[in-house]
């Protein structure tokens, strides 16, 4: 199942998405798992075929909202936590364009938390990415709703006390179509689950599962960008493979793969239901 | 609250009914909105209305999301618009700063209550005049329409729209609780008597398109998404072509044409309307429903052999001063009534440098000025 590239098709995809002659360098460490992401959401996008007019990639602010800057699509790089909303806008006025979020975790789910619910309960035709690294990276590694219990952070210094989201299960809850966990130790695996959430019809979030090296990594003793990986390929169980696992068997993991797959009634075919109720209406009333 | 099409007819409508008349007159197709008293009708009667003619109304979970949800419908490509009160208008502010600096057309309609805070919630007021122009953080130019009757909620609603795609800007739409629920009859013009203006949108080769580059105007042509176009938006300080820049050969033209476009077009975007003030000597500078107030008392003056004029301010931002100076120059005293502490008649009088006597009639309460209160004072002036 695995889809290999070879080293010119690699570099015809970056030809063909990447803004490679107007912004690189990009403002990632060294490591960042954010490098990977941004190739598995380009093959990804690449896979399903569309045009790259007919995408559309919003974000927020964090080191994962600056994403869009460096691909070639139209890009949308809105204020902190707001994404979902600008992207509820672009879809509706214009629901032929394939929109995609790019979000951070405190970004999606914080500040962007209500937002967040609200896309999901409403089932827009949208893909949600966050990037999970349970960390405010970018403003030098602040608590977020993500950081684990008992971690330390610069709003932590005397160990966090505050229990985190699961992201993914808030948004299964919320009541998103589609919703899946990856990480970014698992490349090929991530190219296809976020390749599936854009084909999904409905609101799917991806879930991944990323590391900060430079601001949660160093500060709690996790090694470096190589180390996290490592712990991600170490913790991480399919959900297959899971619902075979006992709860001792499983403490301390977390399942990567489809948690939830369900077909919802999609609010702009729902809205266009709307639009002809309307019009009779009008129609009734002249 | 009906459907029908009601273009050409004399109609009896309250001022939140004229502004959904006007801004589908101009050709809004997208609304997403926060119910909040006193401009939830705007929002009740979109949700009629737009579906019906092929647009959306959308109802978000709160006021920071309807200001996203317009800008991001606008670029792609609709005419869009939200509406609120003072508690909602300051959660949108944020990102009304990002309309201003991406450069996105929309309109926002706030219409007025007693504040701060939860305030007065049916209760008139005009304290949002300094929060519609520096509400938001940082430098930059806004366009602030007043409203005084519910013809005007149609017709300006329409110019707002108008100067927000002609200007790439966001225009709020100062409304309040008076004009808002007024019942008056107003002959809703067809739609051929009504000039709508359009964004100007890229005509070269894709390649070519250069998103935010300066022009004799300084309004580039505008892309919206899926068009071909495409390009990258950010509230960060940018170039010309969209992306993040720290260069100040780069910030400093930047924010410099942003403001540019307003302040070259001011006679363009200004606008007021006069009475009896063409040999006044007392000059009443009035906005909002206390315009209409002051407008009677500055006729019954007249009756009393008070030559007293009234100046109607409908663009409250940019402050329209190169149009009340030679008033300022020419009246032995000016009057502003207005419903907060003082927020235009302060803007008078730093406009004014010693000009003439600037005096102030200022109510708090949640109620109106009458015209008797007005007289009152112009007849001790």
């Amino acid at each position: 199942m695995n889809v290999r590239h070879s080293m010119a098709e690699v570099t015809k995809l970056i030809h063909k998405y990447l803004r490679h002659d107007k912004k690189f360098p990009h403002v990632w460490c060294p490591g960042c798992g954010n490098g990977i992401l941004l190739g598995a959401l380009i093959r990804a996008i690449d896979r399903t075929g569309y045009e790259k007019d007919d995408i559309v990639l919003v974000s927020g602010i964090g080191c994962a909202g600056r994403l869009p800057v460096y691909v070639d699509f139209n890009t949308l790089h809105t204020t902190h936590g707001r994404a979902l909303t600008f992207a509820t806008g672009v879809k509706l006025a214009n629901p032929r364009l394939q929109v995609i979020v790019i979000m951070g975790d405190g970004d999606a789910t914080a500040i962007g938390g209500n937002h967040f619910i609200h896309a999901a309960r409403r089932n827009l035709n949208l893909t949600a990415i966050i990037v999970n690294n349970n960390i405010y990276g970018m403003t030098g590694g602040q608590y977020s709703p993500t950081t684990p219990y008992g971690a330390l952070a610069t709003t932590a210094v005397y160990r966090h006390i505050e229990q985190s989201f699961s992201i993914a299960e808030l948004a299964v809850t919320a009541g998103a179509s589609m919703v899946a966990r990856g990480t970014v130790y698992h490349a090929t695996m991530l190219d296809r689950l976020i390749e599936q959430a854009i084909r999904k019809r409905g609101f799917s979030v991806v879930e991944v599962i990323s590391h900060c090296h430079t601001q949660y990594g160093r500060r709690n003793k996790l090694g470096g960008a190589v180390d996290m990986l490592r712990w991600q390929k170490e913790n991480a169980v399919r959900v297959e493979k899971a619902a075979k696992m006992s709860e001792e068997e499983l403490a301390g993991k977390f399942t990567i793969g489809v948690l939830v797959d369900r077909d919802l009634p999609i609010y702009t075919e729902e809205y266009r239901k709307i639009r002809e109720a309307a019009r009779s209406r009008m129609a009734a009333v002249k | 609250m009906s459907v029908a099409n009601i273009s050409g007819k004399q109609v009896l409508l309250q001022g939140n009914e004229a502004v959904v008349e006007g801004a589908l007159a101009a050709g809004c197709t997208f609304f997403a909105g926060y119910p909040i008293t006193p401009a939830t009708e705007i929002s009740e009667v979109m949700s009629v209305k737009l579906p019906a003619m092929g647009g959306t109304f959308i109802q978000m979970e709160d006021e920071i999301a309807s200001m996203g949800a317009i800008i991001g419908a606008s670029l792609a490509g609709a005419k869009s618009m939200t509406a609120t009160s003072g508690p909602g208008f300051s959660l949108m502010q944020e990102n009304l700063g990002f309309a201003c600096v991406a450069e996105v057309p929309c309109v926002v309609v706030n219409v007025m209550r007693g504040g701060p805070s939860t305030g007065l919630p049916t209760n008139v007021a005009q304290g949002d005049v300094m929060q519609a122009r520096w509400g938001t953080h940082g430098d930059h130019p806004i366009i602030v329409l007043a409203v005084s009757s519910t013809k005007d909620c149609f017709d300006i609603t329409v110019k707002a729209f108008n100067l927000a795609e002609k200007y790439r800007t966001p225009v709020i739409i100062l409304s309040d609780e008076v004009v808002a629920h007024t019942r008056e009859k107003i002959r809703i013009p067809h739609p051929e008597e009504i000039e709508v203006v359009d964004r100007i949108r890229p005509n070269m080769p894709p390649e070519w398109y250069i998103p935010y580059e300066d022009n004799s105007r300084g309004v580039p042509p505008m892309g919206i998404f899926g068009d071909g176009y495409r390009y990258h938006v950010t509230g960060l300080i940018h170039d010309v072509r969209g992306f993040p820049t720290q260069r100040a050969d780069e910030i400093v033209p930047f924010l410099t044409r942003i403001h540019r476009k307003i302040s070259q077009n001011f006679f363009d975007i200004l606008m007021v309307e006069t009475e009896l003030d063409e040999d006044a000597e007392i000059l009443v500078i009035a906005y909002g429903s206390v315009a209409r107030s002051a407008r009677r008392a500055v006729r019954e003056a007249r009756k009393r052999g008070v030559r007293a004029g009234l100046v109607q301010l409908i663009t409250l931002w940019p402050f329209p001063r190169q149009i009340l100076e030679p008033y300022l120059k020419r009246v032995k005293a000016v009057l502003v009534p207005e419903l907060n502490m003082g927020q235009v008649s302060r803007e008078v009088k730093r406009i004014n440098q010693g000009m003439t006597r600037v005096e102030t009639l200022n109510r708090i309460d949640g109620n109106l000025i009458t015209p008797e209160e007005i007289l009152t004072r112009l007849l001790k002036i």
